[in-house]
């Protein structure tokens, strides 16, 4: 690893898992962590426990907010273990200098999307640092979630399972690229960020036999797919034409020469279903408003063990790897 | 009439005309009455080829042999010391082009750079550095340039909004190279190149015509192609059939966008700011006479390497003794032939050229095939 901390190495891919073995799960190793969920399933077995923290410049983009995006990702980590989310802590920094109102505005999202979970927040912690010591406001959430289904993980799937995502991916990605200084660029885009706790409720209360599911946050859903594969020791065998692309996410990626794939997503997530119910639960998504898209993509097969591939409709085939270094648009 | 992106692009990723164009290249090739391996100069139709996984599609007897067309792969590390050096600067915000910030110098990468305090920024066009200028007028803007013929005229568009609009806080490292004086490099040095698929975008900006000396001359058949995978297939289609009608000509696959003389304004414009440089060092391939471009004396003043020439150093550096990225930009050898491919050198810890850019050849296979055979 090299000496100094590279961007890339927070890119939810290579560079980021790198350090998260190398530095943090080397100093804190237990059995727990080495589980490498979403959430850490504690207490046996009865609460998952999970915390994040949120940067995004600009901190209100088409479709949602940071404070929106603060509850969703802890929230959201919680129900992809099969938990209703409970209780959270709230942390902010905040620089010197920082609008009221702005702030006012964070969190009054982070209150909508709190009871759209039925989660309540009963700590927390305020910072105010020197201008210049942060950009504007972190924020990290931590979250606790009473387990109301057990079992779920992403280290059982098998051939048994077809592999499924909620919505078209990208979004998320797209939208906060665009909205860059850097790039002149307009578009209709809309961040997917939502909370799928309701979604995941609805599975459940089907009884759809759930064997993993995962958020597709940074390192979109190619970042999942490999955890996968490698967790599971499977081979993961997408049909490129069913990855559901929305046209924006799409013209976006071929000008600036990106995956929508690879795309950061914060309300898309996958879903590894029992075979014989994944239509079943198809069907049980398409019911939410943001998940008219849900569709399969993938089987589980052992061609290429711990890889991801992806077929085209000619008959070639070629890895879909786990997403590393910046995003950075191509040359011309 | 509204047309919708994808209407430019679905027929050119038809799944039935694919199929239809390996059928033909198939049934010609056995007509073949030897081998072909067909170069694509630029690293976008090496992109291509890997993703799309073409070479699954084509006959035994037909294979590509992956060239040195990739704009951020060929920047020797002397080079990328000196924008190193420059963004380290206190006043100096350096600005350059997508994955041109990961490719590693003798000193470390401009990412390393960023990560040590420099301002390292990336932009799409070289016209938002004039965005970066006036928001931070007591900056120097250095814009450290990079690309062939497609993107030396953006540069030569930044540069005429300064010196028109009398901007003094903007200045320019060129390291624009050319097309055609490395393929002639290559053709001299009798490497293994039967055919030639030129990359359109480079011919949309200076005509198809920079490659008539290759058919005539070298006797290498060129077909300029575009980027899309059926693009590409129909490209090969037309090598192929010269070869079996005894044809060796210059053919132009992209007829919707390039034609034999090209962008004559764009050219113009890049005549009016840039004369040839005498040597441009191609990390890999070494010295190419007349490859590179530079700013006319006239424009000095704006010349980074000019203002800054007391920091910049001359010396030059060695490639890694165990890299043959110069074998494989020369058609000699396949990255798979290469002892630390994939393992001392992959995209996230590069040493050689070929490894440093998605549009490199190590890169395309390492990312989309390292496995699969």
């Amino acid at each position: 690893m090299n000496k100094y901390i590279r961007l890339a190495q927070g890119n939810g891919g290579q560079e980021n898992n790198e350090l998260i073995q190398k530095v943090f799960y080397k100093a804190f190793k237990n059995e727990i962590l080495e589980k490498n969920e979403d959430a850490a399933i504690i207490h046996d077995g009865e609460l998952a426990f999970s915390t994040d923290s949120f940067t995004v410049s600009p901190l209100f983009f088409a479709g949602a907010d940071i404070g929106k995006l603060a509850v969703c990702g802890t929230c959201n980590d919680l129900a992809m273990m099969g938990a209703k989310p409970k209780y959270l802590t709230c942390s902010v920094v905040i620089e010197e200098g920082f609008a009221v109102s702005d702030l006012k505005s964070i969190v009054r999202s982070m209150k909508e999307e709190l009871e759209i979970n039925g989660a309540i927040v009963v700590g927390g912690d305020t910072k105010v640092v020197p201008k210049g010591s942060v950009d504007k406001i972190f924020i990290n959430t931590t979250g606790i979630g009473e387990i109301i289904k057990k079992g779920i993980s992403s280290n059982n799937i098998t051939t048994e399972d077809l592999i499924l995502v909620n919505r078209d991916i990208g979004c998320h990605g797209a939208t906060i690229f665009v909205a860059r200084e850097e790039i002149e660029m307009s578009s209709s885009l809309k961040s997917d960020c939502a909370s799928l706790y309701p979604q995941v409720k609805a599975l459940i209360d089907a009884d759809i036999k759930i064997t993993a599911l995962r958020d597709a946050t940074r390192g979109g859903v190619s970042a999942v797919l490999n955890e996968w594969a490698k967790q599971s020791d499977i081979c993961i065998e997408v049909q490129e034409l069913k990855l559901p692309i929305s046209d924006e996410v799409r013209g976006i990626c071929e000008i600036l020469g990106f995956e929508p794939s690879e795309l950061a997503n914060e309300g898309t997530f996958v879903l590894a279903i029992k075979k014989e119910d994944a239509t079943r639960a198809v069907e049980i998504l398409k019911r939410f408003e943001n998940s008219s898209k849900a569709c399969i993509i993938a089987k589980v097969t052992h061609k290429n063990k711990q890889r991801v591939i992806l077929n085209s409709l000619w008959g070639t085939s070629r890895f879909l790897d786990t997403p590393s270094g910046e995003l950075l648009p191509r040359i011309c | 009439m509204e047309i919708e992106l994808h209407n430019l692009y679905d027929d050119f990723r038809d799944s039935d005309t694919m199929k239809a164009f390996a059928k033909l290249i198939s049934e010609d090739a056995k007509k073949l009455t030897s081998p072909i391996n067909i170069m694509e100069v630029c690293g976008g139709h090496t992109h291509t080829i890997m993703k799309y996984g073409i070479p699954q599609l084509l006959p035994e007897n037909i294979k590509f042999v992956h060239g040195p067309g990739c704009p951020v792969c060929i920047i020797p590390k002397e080079r990328i010391d000196h924008a190193y050096i420059l963004s380290m600067q206190k006043d100096v915000i350096l600005v350059t082009l997508g994955d041109m910030i990961k490719v590693p110098g003798s000193k470390g990468s401009l990412q390393d750079a960023r990560a040590k305090g420099a301002d390292v920024r990336f932009v799409y066009s070289p016209l938002d550095c004039l965005k970066i200028a006036s928001n931070n007028p007591e900056k120097k803007i250095i814009f450290f340039a990079i690309g062939f013929e497609t993107t030396t005229p953006m540069t030569a568009s930044l540069l005429k909004t300064v010196v028109n609009n009398n901007i003094t806080n903007i200045f320019f490292h060129i390291n624009h190279v050319t097309v055609p004086e490395v393929m002639k490099e290559l053709v001299d040095n009798d490497n293994k190149v039967d055919a030639f698929l030129g990359p359109s975008h480079v011919s949309v900006i200076s005509g198809s015509k920079i490659y008539e000396e290759f058919p005539r001359k070298h006797k290498r058949p060129v077909v300029v192609a575009g980027f899309e995978p059926v693009d590409v297939m129909q490209g090969i289609s037309m090598i192929v059939k010269q070869f079996i009608e005894g044809r060796c000509e210059l053919e132009v696959e992209y007829k919707r966008l390039v034609t034999y003389k090209g962008n004559i304004k764009a050219q113009k414009l890049v005549e009016s700011y840039f004369n040839k440089a005498d040597l441009f060092k191609w990390r890999g391939l070494g010295n190419i006479p007349k490859s590179g471009l530079k700013l006319k004396l006239e424009f000095s003043r704006y010349d980074a390497e000019v203002i800054y020439k007391d920091i910049l150093p001359l010396e030059e550096i060695r490639d890694h003794k165990l890299c043959i990225c110069g074998d494989i930009l020369r058609g000699m050898a396949s990255p798979r032939e290469c002892t630390i491919f994939g393992k001392a050198c992959k995209p996230t810890s590069p040493i050689g050229s070929c490894m440093v850019s998605s549009e490199g050849a190590c890169s395309a296979y390492y990312k989309y095939a390292n496995t699969i055979q």
